[in-house]
């Protein structure tokens, strides 16, 4: 292993009591009839013949063997043509211990496993009954080049260099040299440049700023509707029981659910960022004032896109209050201004102001007070 | 010279002409005709000659990266097949296929042509089910094969460029996988890339930038479909083949490695011929792993994605999880704990999220790709090596690999803890803090019960080297003592040659720190650490028996009491490969 091998443990037997040490690396040497350092290699085994190659009944059998699994590959490939045109798509069947399945892929994917494994075990099982199995030896060589060969690159290098006189020419060498590191540069401009918008404020506004609030749009804030997702219908207060759940959408961003009309132009990019779940509490178990004040009678309203990595919070725990993310558990108590109580999220989800119409239905107060969603470096100057 | 021609034939022989070979018989000729012209072009006769009676070693192990290769190639064929029906576009369509459940429902260009390769073309779903299983296969192999590599020392020199190329061939088929799986758009993929949009934008300054140039302006867009689709069956294989190509041309010229045995040196390779075993060995091999996923992809269904609906930001399914080669990744973002999120001047750093999106998948690759030459460094063994080592032979690194298996278990479970949590009725909060206290605390176990196992585990070929086989023999003395007869015998045996083929370690021993004058060395710091090092790697090293010691114990050993029935103390030394000194 290094310089200090002829230390290890039991080596100074065979080094001081027959000579000097060998270095390892030189291959196994053989003591001077003393013993050695190290055991010496016993070559290889006698080749044992196998009954193949002994028995030529036993060589027959191998042979009926081969063809038996090539034979069974070509009659699965025949079946998968018979059943690629014999098995409707539609056609299912059951298969003990999987159920109720498509017909036609079990009947295609087993025939085209079986055309596959009969030339795949017929091929293996023929090298290893009736191929030469006598090990060969074959002699390795470092893979290092001749000493020759590495000076005459570096030669040729040097030649070249100088033939090219680019090591008299500085001019050359370094306007080579900038123009060399510069050409990419419109390459990776191009690609960088062109590949998307600056977000602008897009990240920090939502549908509920008043309308669509993509890259240099700038909505005003209009009081919005909270509308059932998906039916897009408005919400009156005495709608919301203690313990249910609303998925809401600002009013005029979903089209109309029965002709998909209407809607705004960009719906997913517009959902993503304004989805809201809606819920009333019993006021009395409510702990922040602000969350009772931006709230209607214990009815609150908080952002749906969780603020670790944006996936929609879907699970809301009707006897604990909690909010939980599929995605990662982040896991939002309702009762505490959907603070983060367990899981990687660190803020709580914003929480949408609202109050009820002339009409009675829930509306906007104000649009959310910071950016919803995951985290990003300029959020907090947004 | 005479000016005077006879007609003849262009095509006749001139003075001079070496006649023509006689012409050969029978098949010869069919082989060779084609072979020939070939060969009159290409002069490929020499190394197509040489390749056909190149020698490769057998072993289970070395399927492993075949496995992966042929999964590879059947990816590469079955998605050229994908690519004829599916359509990468995000563009806004009815679906009005057969499949009854989503008749009517508005869903992007993408999902309705994965739903129709699964429900309307003939064979389409089997052909998609073979991708995604061959996919998952080529992962799971490339990952085993890589541990039979490291637990074998087979990345050492000269092969450490390999291992690299290795470590970046799985750096990029996980990013491959992840584009692939994506690009369905149903509402798990999309999920899975609403999260990555997050990861990203949690890029420190850039983040917002970086999420809209990949997405080409605000989450979901209409671009990312389109861009993956480039880079899943474009850029990335591309990438995969060419760093593929030079992988398995290095295995050539290097030659492939071999495991100790009688026969085995480091000058050699010991095996079969391509021509004809191998041809038909590995041939027939890339049939049967093609068989087996096929037979997945027939009995054993995969990403059901018509079972997910279309992608919509709002709804979400429970149980969400990535294809199993992002668990650790995911799981790493479910034990990073909020507090890791900082505010400052108005800026946001998101620790929780970038450590385990964007630090953790090039830091596992780049801790792989540089272990080589750590443990160079670590040994300063400079000599090449093609005998590869049995892992008990390699304590430490054998205890480290394990060690970075456990740590990359933990993530990975991690990824699974709402799962156990439903499966197991155990608080999701427990099984969150067992696996945060259980990454720091398992993986040094893991090492150090390892190492332990592998250093009993070459004291008990010792013993077996130097006491023989045990003969279930029960002798009793006549002063009634008892003790297990032992086969032995004077010289070694062939079987016994791979307990004792390899070589004695010891930690490089450090020079003082002043020489004999008084004055302070260069680099000693620097030789101190290296030292350390070497102590970690070698301090407690269980070295082979040396034929003194074989002789030692054969000496004892003609008074079998005397050995067996000795006090501890005596043979205790030969047992525990401590200095044997001279007997």
């Amino acid at each position: 292993m290094n310089d200090q091998d002829t230390t290890h443990p039991g080596s100074e037997v065979a080094s001081t009591e027959h000579g000097t040490a060998v270095r390892l690396d030189q291959g196994h040497v053989v003591g001077d009839g003393g013993l050695p350092e190290r055991f010496t290699n016993p070559g290889l085994p006698e080749h044992v013949e196998r009954m193949a190659d002994l028995d030529d009944a036993a060589a027959r059998r191998a042979e009926k063997q081969v063809a038996t699994l090539f034979g069974i590959s070509i009659i699965g490939t025949l079946a998968f043509i018979v059943c690629y045109f014999a098995i409707g798509l539609e056609t299912t069947i059951f298969v003990p211990g999987i159920g109720e399945t498509s017909a036609s892929n079990f009947a295609l994917g087993v025939t085209m496993a079986l055309g596959l494994l009969g030339i795949g075990f017929g091929a293996v099982h023929w090298a290893k009954t009736l191929m030469p199995d006598e090990e060969i030896v074959e002699e390795r060589h470092p893979m290092r080049a001749a000493d020759e060969s590495r000076d005459r690159v570096v030669e040729v290098l040097k030649e070249g260099g100088a033939s090219s006189q680019i090591t008299r020419r500085p001019m050359i060498k370094y306007t080579l040299g900038g123009a060399l590191g510069l050409f990419a540069v419109p390459l990776v401009l191009q690609v960088a440049g062109s590949l998307g918008p600056m977000p602008q404020n897009s990240l920090s506004q939502t549908f509920w700023n008043g309308g669509p609030s993509g890259p240099g749009q700038n909505p005003t804030f209009t009081p919005l509707r909270l509308m059932r997702d998906p039916e897009n219908t408005p919400i009156k207060a005495e709608d919301v029981t203690i313990g249910s759940v609303f998925h809401v959408m600002p009013q005029g961003l979903l089209p109309d659910p029965i002709t998909g009309d209407g809607g705004t132009p960009n719906l997913l990019e517009e959902k993503a960022k304004a989805a809201v779940l809606l819920m009333r509490l019993d006021e009395n178990i409510i702990e922040s004032q602000k969350q009772r004040d931006w709230g209607y009678h214990g009815i609150v309203a908080y952002s749906k896109i969780c603020t670790h990595v944006g996936c929609p919070v879907g699970l809301y725990e009707q006897t604990t209050h909690h909010l939980l993310c599929p995605c990662h558990q982040s896991t939002f108590d309702v009762t505490q201004d959907a603070k983060v109580i367990f899981g990687p999220a660190k803020r709580p989800l914003p929480q949408l102001q609202i109050t009820v119409d002339d009409e009675g239905y829930l509306v906007s107060k104000a649009p959310f007070q910071e950016a919803v969603g995951p985290s990003f470096w300029e959020r907090g100057s947004a | 010279m005479s000016t005077e021609t006879t007609p003849r034939p262009a095509d006749a022989l001139r003075d001079g002409d070496t006649p023509a070979h006689a012409a050969p018989s029978g098949a010869a000729r069919k082989i060779g005709g084609v072979a020939g012209w070939v060969d009159d072009r290409t002069g490929a006769a020499k190394p197509v000659g040489y390749l056909m009676k190149k020698v490769f070693p057998d072993h289970w192990s070395f399927m492993l990266g075949e496995i992966a290769m042929y999964s590879m190639i059947i990816c590469l064929l079955t998605g050229a097949f994908l690519t004829f029906w599916f359509i990468p576009s995000a563009g806004h369509t009815v679906y009005d296929g057969s499949y009854v459940p989503l008749r009517g429902v508005s869903m992007s260009e993408a999902y309705a042509s994965t739903l129709n390769i699964s429900f309307d073309i003939k064979g389409g779903l089997i052909i998609r089910q073979i991708h995604h299983w061959a996919a998952l296969m080529f992962i799971v192999a490339l990952s085993v094969h890589m541990f039979r590599v490291f637990f074998t020392g087979a990345f050492r020199k000269p092969r450490e460029i390999n291992w690299v190329i290795g470590s970046v061939l799985a750096l990029l088929a996980i990013i491959e996988g992840f584009a692939g799986y994506s690009l369905p758009d149903d509402l798990l993929s999309g999920t899975g890339l609403r999260a990555m949009e997050g990861f990203v934008q949690t890029a420190p300054v850039i983040g917002s930038y970086l999420a809209f140039m990949i997405f080409g302006g605000p989450f979901p867009g209409e671009m990312i479909i389109p861009r993956l689709y480039s880079a899943h069956i474009l850029l990335i294989p591309a990438i995969l083949i060419g760093l593929f190509t030079a992988h398995i041309g290095l295995v050539f010229v290097q030659k492939h490695t071999q495991f100790p045995g009688p026969g085995r040196t480091n000058e050699n390779v010991v095996g079969y011929p391509v021509m004809p075993v191998y041809a038909a060995k590995a041939g027939g091999f890339f049939f049967i792993v093609f068989g087996v996923i096929a037979m997945m992809a027939a009995l054993v269904q995969i990403n059901p994605i018509w079972a997910y609906g279309p992608y919509d930001p709002s709804p979400v399914t429970a149980g969400s999880q990535p294809d199993w080669y992002m668990g650790f990744a995911d799981g790493a973002l479910r034990l990073l704990p909020g507090v890791l999120e900082f505010s400052a001047f108005g800026f946001t750093l998101s620790l929780n999220i970038a450590l385990g999106a964007l630090v953790l998948l090039p830091l596992v690759y780049t801790v792989l790709g540089i272990y080589p030459f750590v443990e160079r460094w670590v040994t300063g063994d400079n000599r090449e090596h093609h005998l590869l080592d049995r892992p008990r032979n390699a304590p430490t690194r054998t205890g480290l690999g394990m060690a970075a298996i456990t740590a990359y278990s933990v993530f990975w479970f991690a990824a699974g803890n709402d799962i156990m949590a439903i499966k197991l009725n155990l608080s999701i909060n427990d099984i969150t803090w067992f696996f945060r206290i259980g990454l720091f605390v398992l993986p040094p176990i893991m090492f150090w019960v390892t190492k332990r196992i592998c250093l009993s585990l070459q004291r008990r070929d010792r013993d077996s080297v130097l006491h023989g086989r045990e003969t279930g023999t029960i002798v009793r003395t006549p002063d009634g003592r008892y003790f297990e007869r032992h086969e032995t015998s004077a010289e070694l045996t062939p079987e016994q040659w791979v307990l004792v083929q390899h070589e004695a370690v010891a930690p490089i021993e450090i020079e003082a720190a002043v020489d004999e004058n008084g004055v302070a060395r260069k680099g000693t710091r620097k030789e101190r650490r290296r030292a350390w090092a070497s102590r970690f790697y070698f301090a407690d090293a269980v070295n082979p028996v040396t034929p003194a010691e074989l002789a030692a114990a054969q000496h004892h050993g003609a008074e079998h009491e005397a050995i067996e029935a000795a006090p501890a103390d005596e043979t205790a030394e030969i047992e525990s490969g401590e200095p044997a000194g001279r007997h």
